[in-house]
């Protein structure tokens, strides 16, 4: 047991292993579940779908996988930033096309040098982030009609850009590496061991600052059990891609180029929304806007803030998208917002605001890739994948409603 | 002991025709527990939003440790060191006890926050008050009671160094073992040199914990009485207008 501080009140941090996993459970019976579901979940389709067809688990299809779920990753943690403070963007899928169909007229038509047309893309990204953030947090108009409305003009207006039917190639090979080449096998693992010790290294600092300040610190063991587990599946799915995983002559091997991309992202996402002072009043403004602003925080900022960082992510979440394509569409990204969204859902962050994580959304996505993939994979029509995504959506905001409830009811 | 903390003289505040606060004169002062009563529409609220600065009053002296201050801000008031406990609380559910205590002035240790100082203080502060009621620091507050949250609550106010506390209803969702506590954490407040003013329907709560009692009725301030000088039946009596005192 942890030695007694001057006072009565813990701090959670007390106690041996065995209390910590007490702990937990108490909280996920409380109803703060967490990735938890979707963890289940993944691991439960993933054997359901290996059972199913032998395809599924192989190093090829694995990193396809990966490939596939990258862009409605990043799409979701876009959302996230919205769907933290109880609003929703409808039109982040159109956002990320619209910022494409800038680059892409920019690139081919008006022979800008590519990395300058990017930067406008996310010029678009911030300016149709600024509109919505005006209109929901200074005008008052709800948040689902703004976006469901640019949702519709942004089609119009991508339609009016590239033309009925229009298709661009990108020619811009840098791009196109993105989502379709990989890394060597050394940048694979070194990428690894930054993000592991750069892990490491901040519990490491937090620990000895609590230590200074006196206040218990988590079972030393819980970290390395911690780190144990995302060094083993961080180093297992490494070596899997550096495999050879090509069915012809032409080796391909290696972590795909998006995932350095994909996976800073995630992580300086999560360190702005847990360590930084605007993280901590995007969860407030989610979780009562009154309280947020008796204690002086500037709800409309924050909320403005918020939808500027999902289209500007959604920008992003453009590139993956055509660099995998190859080709940018007039109709590109008009599919995709419903399955972010869900991917969030499903991922445990709460449409009621306040409550969620980066990395659920992104776990989230994985799993209706997952889905996604896996029904393709076994030969069905494509309603089916339909009718078993939307299923998994409403189940899971089902399961958020009730929790949400059940952490009302322990009061 | 002299000089009170907030004097209110002759302060008007009129919506429209309705004249709402008619020359009121009030007073509160450090160490003392001041209850503020009058029926529904007396103008209790009107009063408070006034001290807090959210709504400013049309005319009258508002006199902060005897200097003369014009609250026309929130933030204002809280600079001065004005802080209100509101009847919903304003706590975030899914935020922590630390976390709401510190919320709008965190703690900063360079761009990141500085948990560690903040849960710290927070510690400090809840075991300051002898607060036992509360498991840990790092609890969501959706897990909490209503009388733990009033403390927290309560204890946010403490953090914030204030000089004057206005608690709005404190007790009024509690059961009896929840208000017994969190009257006893008011008192402990006063105590430590804070003034306290609460605004409370229930007369019980009021002679258990307040010091001086004043009586609002249709506008007017129609009694100032010393808890310890008057009874139950007397205060009914000026809040309901059957008695009146001219003193005020």
């Amino acid at each position: 047991m942890s030695t007694t501080t001057a006072t009565t009140i813990s701090s959670g941090h007390e106690g041996t292993i065995r209390d910590q996993v007490k702990n937990y459970f108490v909280r996920v019976k409380s109803g703060e579940m967490g990735a938890l579901p979707s963890v289940i979940s993944l691991i439960f389709l993933t054997g359901l779908f290996a059972s199913l067809n032998p395809y599924f688990l192989t190093k090829l299809n694995f990193a396809n996988l990966l490939v596939q779920s990258a862009t409605l990753m990043m799409l979701s943690m876009a959302l996230v930033f919205v769907i933290l403070i109880a609003e929703i963007d409808l039109s982040a899928g159109v956002t990320s096309g619209l910022s494409m169909a800038f680059f892409i007229i920019l690139t081919n038509k008006a022979g800008w040098d590519w990395r300058v047309s990017i930067l406008a893309g996310f010029v678009v990204g911030f300016l149709v982030g600024s509109f919505i953030g005006f209109f929901v947090a200074k005008v008052g108009v709800p948040s689902f009609v703004v976006t469901l409305g640019l949702f519709l003009g942004f089609q119009g207006l991508q339609l009016a850009l590239l033309g009925d039917g229009g298709i661009y190639r990108v020619e811009v090979p840098e791009l196109k590496a993105i989502m379709n080449d990989n890394m060597p096998a050394w940048a694979g693992w070194l990428m690894l061991s930054i993000f592991l010790v750069l892990t490491l290294l901040i519990n490491f600092y937090d620990r000895m600052r609590r230590k200074k300040s006196n206040l218990p610190n988590r079972p030393l063991i819980l970290l390395f059990i911690k780190l144990g587990v995302m060094t083993g599946l961080g180093a297992g799915c490494v070596a899997i891609l550096n495999v050879n995983r090509s069915l012809s002559s032409v080796a391909i091997g290696g972590v795909p180029i998006v995932m350095p991309f994909a996976i800073t992202i995630l992580f300086v996402g999560t360190l702005i929304l847990d360590r930084t002072r605007f993280g901590r009043h995007l969860y407030a403004v989610g979780g009562n806007p009154e309280a947020a602003r008796r204690a002086g925080i500037k709800v409309a900022k924050i909320r403005m803030s918020a939808f500027i960082i999902c289209s500007m992510l959604a920008v992003v979440a453009g590139i993956f998208n055509a660099s995998r394509i190859g080709a940018v569409e007039a109709t590109a990204g008009k599919s995709m917002v419903l399955s972010g969204v869900a991917a969030a859902v499903v991922g445990g962050v709460s449409l009621f605001g306040g409550r969620g994580r980066l990395a659920h959304a992104a776990v989230g996505a994985v799993v209706i890739s997952i889905i996604d993939n896996g029904l393709g994979l076994l030969g069905l029509p494509a309603g089916i994948n339909f009718l078993v995504t939307g299923g998994v959506l409403i189940l899971a905001a089902t399961v958020d409603a009730v929790s949400r409830k059940r952490a009302g009811a322990t009061k | 002991m002299d000089t009170p903390v907030i004097e209110l003289q002759n302060v008007v505040k009129s919506f429209g025709p309705v004249d709402v606060l008619q020359g009121i004169n009030f007073k509160a002062y450090a160490g003392r527990v001041t209850a503020l009563v009058g029926d529904n529409g007396a103008g209790k609220s009107t009063l408070i939003k006034g001290l807090a600065g959210v709504q400013s009053y049309d005319s009258g002296i508002v006199k902060f440790d005897g200097n003369e201050v014009h609250l026309n801000s929130a933030r204002q008031a809280a600079a001065l060191g004005i802080e209100v406990v509101y009847q919903d609380l304003a706590l975030c559910e899914n935020l922590d006890i630390v976390q709401n205590m510190f919320l709008g002035r965190e703690e900063m240790n360079g761009f990141t926050l500085d948990e560690t100082s903040m849960e710290y203080e927070a510690t400090q502060t809840l075991a300051g008050l002898k607060i036992r009621t509360v498991k840990s620091v790092r609890q969501k507050v959706a897990s909490l009671s209503g009388g733990q949250r009033q403390t927290v609550a309560i204890a946010r106010s403490v953090l914030r160094k204030a000089k004057l506390v206005i608690l709005d209803e404190p007790t009024a969702a509690l059961g009896v073992a929840q208000t017994e506590q969190v009257l006893n954490l008011v008192r402990r407040l006063a105590d430590s040199g804070v003034a306290v003013i609460i605004i409370s329907h229930n007369l019980q709560d009021v002679f258990k914990v307040c010091d001086d009692i004043s009586v609002l009725y249709l506008g007017k301030m129609v009694a100032h009485l010393k808890a310890t000088e008057t009874n139950h039946l007397d205060v009914v009596g000026y809040i309901t207008g059957t008695k009146s005192m001219e003193q005020a």
